[in-house]
């Protein structure tokens, strides 16, 4: 058993460009969740849409440059359509109809019927050539010391991914700390409030549906442009419960929190999928119960399991403040 | 705004009488759950800077007008007015907005706001609230102005010493007096209390009906739902009964402990045959 390789493994997937894309839809997430108290259950269509936008702009000609803002303002769109209707209503039906609405886009996405954009299930690959093109490592080289290396194109990716993070977080963070963000925490503690002082909520709530819808697909391109690849089963509804895993780990209505749950959500991870594949390959007892690829899922139950040991014992996730979490809510 | 004490001294008591000076006029209000006529006011009118009590027996409609009229629910039929602007389809918000505030039978504190961030919610004027101003900044001259009215009111209401405490933390009597702080951040010409007195101990009953009568002094109009009538005959200038969704009687405090309608209506018709 080599411990040190399985914390590299898992430090190295932490500090990647993945991890950096999942704590932006985290981030966006927690703008809906944590602090407007939307249950926004279709987080994936939103990288989808900003994906595929992307994606299918660079496919009919267009530019890089180009695409990313079409997959952004696409978002934005479905999170004005998505929001129209259901804004309105109680919060489960917006859950119902996001989570329902992001199947529903997946499974068009990948019929064939609309395969002459999307090309249907093989989706699109090598669209994100002018991203790649800037980058200034020598993508043959490897950076790092001894077996902690990572690749020039990937060191690129994690440059501009994490710059985005930062990016992100800086907006949000003034957001929220703004009166604008005031309103939308007291919209989440009681809407009827908040309407009885003035405060137009059916608006302040589709700003953070498209907000964050906007944020989510900036996520979904990164994803899309470190994958070189769109394809429709990359967005199954997994991903979403995924970063609201990340959210409540780090503690949701907490500015940073969303990106340390991300870091800790993939070092736990990708240590685990690491500690299994060489316990599997090196304790002769572990082998003769697992095979290999049995030994990966084990990950996903460890995974559950420290979930549930967080609930129990920091309910407020790693950043959250326990005297706020511990005032009920009527 | 000069108010006259005595304004309504000449004012018949019969349900749906005009007043001299109304600052909201209901007139054919309507709203039926099923086949339940919740509330079927012909026609009330809320004289500008009294106290207006509305009574009656449980199941009276008195929430439900409440709902209607600050935009909470839509009525079937009928239209009111504040101050002369139509209310109808005038959505919850932007009756807040046009000066007439309510607050909630069930108090709704903001629990994860501290108390001071409550009062802010409740101000109108900052520019920081819309996604231009949160962006932008230039917020922070409305703020501190916002910060130095809520001190100013939570003086008032003895809650400066909780300014900075989670909403949640109080107690059921502090967060009373905090919604109607908050609500008076609003700056409203009418406010309207869902029985304020509920759930409050003895003490601080006294404290908030001193408070309310404050309200008048100020200048505002105020209209509340209360059970308890000694509270009631106290501090009201004109009290409405409603049952069965219907106004059934109004006037001046002393006229309605002995109006037969309405002691028929809470007691039950067959009272007094039983007496008999």
């Amino acid at each position: 058993m080599d411990f040190i390789a399985v914390i590299r493994d898992g430090f190295l997937a932490m500090i990647g460009p993945v991890t950096a894309a999942y704590a932006v839809s985290a981030v966006s997430l927690n703008l809906q969740f944590g602090y407007t108290g939307l249950l926004n259950f279709g987080q994936v269509a939103f990288m989808m849409v900003g994906a595929y936008g992307t994606a299918i702009t660079v496919e009919a000609g267009g530019s890089l440059w180009l695409g990313i803002p079409v997959g952004i303002l696409t978002a934005v769109l479905l999170g004005l359509l998505l929001g129209l209707p259901t804004l309105r209503l109680r919060a489960d039906y917006l859950a119902i109809t996001t989570i329902a609405l992001a199947e529903a886009l997946r499974l068009i996405v990948r019929s064939s019927w609309a395969e002459p954009l999307t090309n249907g299930v093989f989706g699109i690959q090598g669209f994100a050539d002018a991203f790649f093109d800037l980058n200034p490592f020598p993508g043959g080289a490897v950076y790092g010391v001894g077996t902690w290396t990572v690749t020039g194109r990937s060191l690129w990716m994690m440059i501009v991914s994490w710059t985005v993070v930062l990016l992100v977080v800086l907006l949000i963070r003034r957001l929220i700390k703004s009166p604008w963000g005031r309103v939308m925490r007291a919209i989440r503690e009681d809407e009827d409030a908040a309407r009885s002082l003035g405060k137009n909520v059916f608006g302040y709530k589709l700003q953070s549906l498209m907000i964050g819808g906007a944020i989510g697909a900036v996520s979904g391109i990164l994803l899309a442009i470190e994958q070189q690849n769109v394809t429709p089963d990359a967005y199954l509804p997994r991903l979403t419960f995924i970063l609201y895993v990340i959210v409540i780990l780090g503690g949701a209505g907490t500015i940073l929190g969303p990106v340390i749950g991300a870091l800790v959500f993939q070092f736990v991870f990708f240590g685990f999928d690491s500690l299994m594949a060489s316990a599997q390959a090196n304790i002769d007892w572990v082998g003769d119960i697992l095979s290999p690829a049995e030994a990966g899922q084990v990950k996903l139950i460890l995974v559950g399991v420290g979930l549930m040991l967080l609930m129990i014992f920091r309910p407020q996730g790693m950043m959250g403040d326990l005297n706020e979490s511990l005032i009920d809510d009527h | 705004m000069t108010i006259d004490p005595n304004a309504l001294a000449d004012v018949a008591a019969v349900p749906g009488v005009a007043k001299p000076d109304p600052i909201v006029t209901i007139d054919g209000l309507e709203r039926s759950f099923g086949g339940v006529h919740a509330v079927n006011v012909d026609h009330l009118e809320i004289q500008r800077g009294t106290i207006t009590s509305l009574i009656g027996p449980n199941g009276a409609g008195k929430t439900t007008l409440f709902n209607l009229i600050s935009g909470f629910d839509e009525p079937d039929n009928g239209e009111w007015d504040l101050d002369g602007g139509g209310l109808v389809g005038i959505s919850a918000y932007q009756v807040a907005r046009r000066g007439m505030v309510r607050t909630f039978q069930l108090t709704k504190s903001l629990a994860r706001l501290t108390v001071m961030e409550n009062m802010h919610v409740a101000d109108q004027t900052n520019p920081g609230e819309t996604l231009r101003g949160a962006l932008f900044g230039g917020w922070r001259k409305a703020e501190d102005e916002a910060t130095e009215k809520a001190t100013a009111l939570l003086e008032r209401f003895g809650l400066t010493h909780m300014a900075d405490e989670f909403a949640g933390s109080l107690s059921g009597g502090q967060r009373k007096l905090l919604e109607v702080a908050r609500a008076l951040m609003v700056d409203p010409d009418v406010i309207m209390l869902d029985e304020p007195m509920a759930g409050v101990n003895p003490a601080l009953t006294q404290s908030l009906l001193h408070h309310i009568t404050g309200l008048r002094e100020d200048g505002m109009t105020v209209i509340f739902i209360e059970h308890d009538m000694d509270v009631v005959q106290e501090i009201s200038d004109w009290v409405v009964v409603l049952a069965e969704g219907s106004v059934i009687a109004e006037g001046p405090p002393a006229s309605i402990g002995s109006n037969e309608i309405v002691i028929d209506a809470y007691l039950g018709r067959t009272h007094r045959e039983e007496e008999e």
